[in-house]
């Protein structure tokens, strides 16, 4: 494996072999072609759904630029969010500071779009220019009577993790707002972000078990929402990596209890309702949770079998940017005949890549923090056949032969539920199975 | 409505951008760099300057773009970034082994003051670029100028690490690419061929983001100027820089340097600026233009003139670069049709100056570059006054449904069709492309829109 740069060699492991553990939550090497982001991309991705708030980019216009509409997060209402804003600094500002422009411009954009709250992201520079950003914001809350809150995330100072922390922080002060009344069974969503409008089918299940959803943080998200988040009965995270840090906050604050859980693959899926259900200790609504899985597995079942038939012995290579949902990854893999040979993310802790080892096959190797060199001798050393990752590894993966399927930011398709795992496998069989691969193919 | 919020009546703004029409230096000189053989880019900075500009050029070409990161921590900010260059350059050089690095500044690199030159001059002294290799630099700072100002300062800096001189002059033309696509590239390269002239394109990227499927993947692809080419680039007897904003800078320097006369020119979209670039080459290098350039250029006339009646008149609205937009307003009024709004973010004067002298004859028409000059204002001026057709990168797409009016994608980033890598723009069968994509957009929305007694087969 010399491909592996040496400081990264405790990044990567093998499930079977030696029992040590792996080196993570790390920063990249300087030189290395990280797949990884910043801080700011954090706390941006976190709060972008987030469909009535002003979200603006306190720095040069490359940040608002790079971040304008990139996430299929869905709203069911304003779509303020999908716009890019920024106090586009220069030269000037650098030398004077650019205190004066971001109040301008937060009273020019509150004036114009009149938001629920506003977030105002800081950027690499602001700080070492010296902006106070804190102040300009406490005086715009008080003049414009919406709240405004400063999203501390320059770019250097972390990791993408420790932007989503910065993020539960900013999501946390907007709670505790509101007192409506909730329903009996009402819970909080933590980490789906109504990619392909996954959360809307999310709460169609929860529905039907008699679960109310109190508040999406932050797929189709709304401030008011998130100001009565307080008064749920319990937090489900999934994206655990993003949200727990929020789930910890409100236990501590409001004493509400939290789960992890994910929503992709029937398995994973019936036990996140299982576990609500456990949660509320209701018969009823355990009863109402068995059924639906029953009935989605007997709709599902014959189904994924026709691609479990035609999909037996493909291999697939998983880099996602959560570690949990790798995992999931794995298991619905599997209903479906794949193997995972490949499994890595970049922000896994060492428990998700503990779960990860015992789950998998022999031999599959396991990658924290990885870059396209060694994931594409990986690919080849393991003879996958599919690759699993987000737009910076869709284009090598087509060039190298494989196919792929986008489970990040940018798919298209909902994946989760009973029928994201349907979507999904035909996604991993129309990619797999594409006759273009006979033309290429050696 | 997407962008239901828009209002007719342009609001007072100081210090607000709204939909961008442009984006930061570093992003430029990364694009300019994957346009040099074996050269890996550097961006030097956070980590996400190098993930977003990796991701946005990859949306855009559907191609791996390579770039490394110093990854910069709270420690660099307070210390300053030189000893995360200093590891870098260690580890691209032990890992990824390409021939040449390209490091360019971020926001946060030129606030704290790392000096490049001294930082790559110490690694060059303390060895730890190996024999024959080479770190190059630019400074790209993202709070001066835009994308475009970023890829004029890294091919200027091409020129200045690589340009040389010597007694032996060549009967070579440099052709100095401003931001175009691969395919216009091509284009370009393969009308010089047909006038039989000899050429060094730099930077270059044909073969290098529009690659074919082999099965294999490179790291760093066959494409790109040798450093060889780049080298000898001193040697030639003239420059043509293609596009004022991104090269005339470089053509400077390169007069300075090595003395190499040279003429910047339009980028030739249009007739005529197809027209300016083809004399130019002819001119410089002293050689004829062939028939079948002429009869290209007759097809384009021929095509125009058959299908004048549908483009006659028609308000269009554009954004976009500089160096794309001069060329094509200019386009489009040879067609008859009129370039009602232009817009670009970033700063230029002769775009200022051109679009003074063309559109003063248009009523009504307008113009804007630089901050405050965004999408934003473009459409509350389609507001105002409606046009027929919107013309610019795919968040134009938002203004296009709103509007109701026919898009055509062109600039960067293009991210949700595909066709930009194959189809080009420039020469007069790129001229040819775009009156057809115009001329489908404006008929497809006739065909599908109007009165069921109306639909014709003949058009």
């Amino acid at each position: 494996m010399g491909y592996i740069l040496k400081e990264r060699k405790n990044q990567v492991s093998v499930a079977g072999s030696c029992s040590e553990t792996i080196d993570c939550n790390k920063a990249s090497l300087a030189g290395s072609v990280s797949q990884r982001a910043c801080v700011f991309c954090g706390s941006r991705v976190v709060l972008y759904p987030i469909a009535d708030a002003l979200h603006l980019i306190h720095g040069p216009i490359g940040c608002a630029a790079y971040t304008w509409d990139i996430r299929g997060s869905l709203s069911s209402g304003p779509q303020l969010h999908r716009l890019s804003f920024s106090t586009d600094i220069q030269e000037r500002d650098v030398i004077f500071g650019g205190e004066k422009k971001l109040k301008s411009a937060l009273n020019e954009l509150i004036n114009l779009y009149q938001p629920k709250a506003a977030f105002v992201y800081t950027t690499c520079i602001v700080g070492v220019i010296g902006d106070d950003v804190e102040k300009i914001c406490q005086l715009v809350e008080q003049e414009k009577g919406i709240p405004v809150i400063p999203v501390q995330s320059p770019g250097f100072q972390g990791t993408k993790k420790d932007g989503y922390r910065i993020a539960c922080e900013a999501l946390f002060k907007l709670t505790g707002r509101i007192n409506k009344p909730t329903p009996p069974h009402s819970i909080n969503i933590l980490g789906d972000f109504n990619l392909a409008g996954e959360l809307w089918m999310l709460v169609g299940y929860y529905k039907q078990i008699g679960v109310n959803v109190n508040c999406s943080l932050t797929g189709d998200g709304r401030v008011e929402d998130i100001g009565n988040a307080h008064n749920a009965s319990l937090n489900v995270v999934q994206c655990s990596g993003s949200m727990s840090y929020l789930a910890v906050m409100m236990e501590e604050k409001y004493g509400i209890p939290w789960k992890k859980v994910s929503y992709f693959g029937i398995e994973d899926m019936s036990e996140a309702l299982y576990e609500v259900a456990r949660f509320f200790d209701d018969q009823e609504m355990m009863e109402k949770a068995r059924e639906l899985v029953r009935k989605e597995f007997a709709r599902l079942m014959p189904m994924l079998q026709w691609y479990k038939e035609r999909l037996a012995g493909k291999k697939a290579a998983i880099y996602v940017g959560g570690a949990f949902k790798a995992i999931s990854l794995v298991k619905a893999l599997r209903l479906i005949g794949v193997q995972s040979v490949i499994v890595g993310s970049q922000t896994g802790t060492k428990e998700d890549y503990e779960i990860i080892r015992k789950l998998c096959d022999e031999g599959t190797i396991i990658v924290d923090d990885s870059n396209p060199v060694e994931l594409s001798h990986f690919v080849k050393e393991k003879g996958a056949d599919i690759f699993i990752g987000g737009v910076k590894e869709r284009p090598i993966a087509f060039k190298i032969g494989l196919g792929f399927c986008d489970h990040n930011h940018e798919r298209k398709e909902a994946l989760s539920g009973y029928d994201g795992m349907l979507n999904f496998a035909k996604e991993i069989y129309s990619t797999a199975m594409s006759p273009i691969w006979q033309f290429t193919k050696k | 409505m997407l962008l239901r919020h828009t209002t007719a009546k342009e609001i007072d703004r100081k210090a607000l951008t709204i939909n961008p029409a442009k984006t930061c230096q570093p992003i430029g000189a990364m694009y300019a760099a994957l346009g040099v053989h074996g050269c890996l880019p550097h961006s030097h900075g956070s980590q996400g300057c190098c993930s977003y500009h990796r991701s946005a050029l990859t949306r855009h070409f559907k191609e791996p773009v390579m770039a490394s990161t110093s990854s910069f921590s709270e420690g660099s900010s307070v210390f300053g970034g030189s000893s995360n260059l200093t590891q870098a350059i260690q580890t691209i050089f032990t890992v990824y082994n390409p021939d040449i690095i390209a490091v360019h500044t971020t926001c946060l690199s030129e606030t704290i003051g790392d000096d490049l030159n001294s930082i790559v001059s110490k690694a060059q002294e303390e060895g730890l670029i190996p024999e024959g290799k080479k770190v190059i630099y630019c400074n790209t700072p993202s709070y001066v100028g835009s994308h475009i100002t970023g890829y004029s300062n890294q091919v200027t800096a091409l020129v200045k690490f690589f340009s040389k001189s010597t007694p032996r002059k060549r009967n070579v033309i440099n052709l100095i690419n401003g931001w175009m696509e691969p395919s216009d590239q091509r284009e370009i390269k393969r009308l010089a061929k047909l006038m039989e002239i000899r050429t060094i394109m730099f930077p270059d990227m044909t073969d290098s983001l529009d690659t074919p499927l082999t099965g294999t993947y490179n790291m760093f692809p066959k494409g790109g100027t040798t450093q060889e080419d780049l080298t000898a680039t001193g040697d030639s007897k003239f420059s043509i820089g293609i596009g004022h904003d991104c090269t005339e800078n470089a053509c400077v320097k390169l007069d300075e340097k090595c003395h190499v006369k040279y003429d910047v020119i339009d980028t030739p979209i249009g007739l005529k600026a197809t027209d300016r670039f083809i004399m130019s080459l002819s001119h410089h290098a002293g050689l004829g233009v062939p028939d079948i350039i002429n009869d290209e250029r007759g097809r384009l006339l021929d095509m125009i003139t058959d299908n004048s009646k549908y483009l006659y008149g028609k308000r269009v609205a554009l954004f976009g670069d500089p160096d794309m937009l001069v060329p094509l307003a200019e386009f489009l009024i040879s067609m008859d049709m009129k370039p009602v709004y232009v817009v670009t973010g970033s700063e230029s004067k002769y775009f200022n100056e051109e679009m003074g002298k063309m559109l003063k004859d248009i009523p009504g028409a307008k113009y804007m570059s630089g901050e405050l000059a965004d999408t934003f204002r473009l459409h509350q001026w389609i507001k105002q006054e409606g046009v027929d057709m919107i013309m610019g990168n795919t968040y134009a797409k938002y203004i296009a449904r709103d509007e109701n009016i026919p898009l055509i994608r062109i600039g960067f980033p293009i991210a949700d069709r595909p066709g930009h890598n194959f189809f080009p723009i420039t020469g007069y069968v790129g001229a040819t492309n775009m009156v057809i994509k115009i001329l489908d957009a404006f008929l497809e929305k006739q065909d599908q829109t109007c009165p069921e007694e109306k639909v014709e087969f003949q058009l």
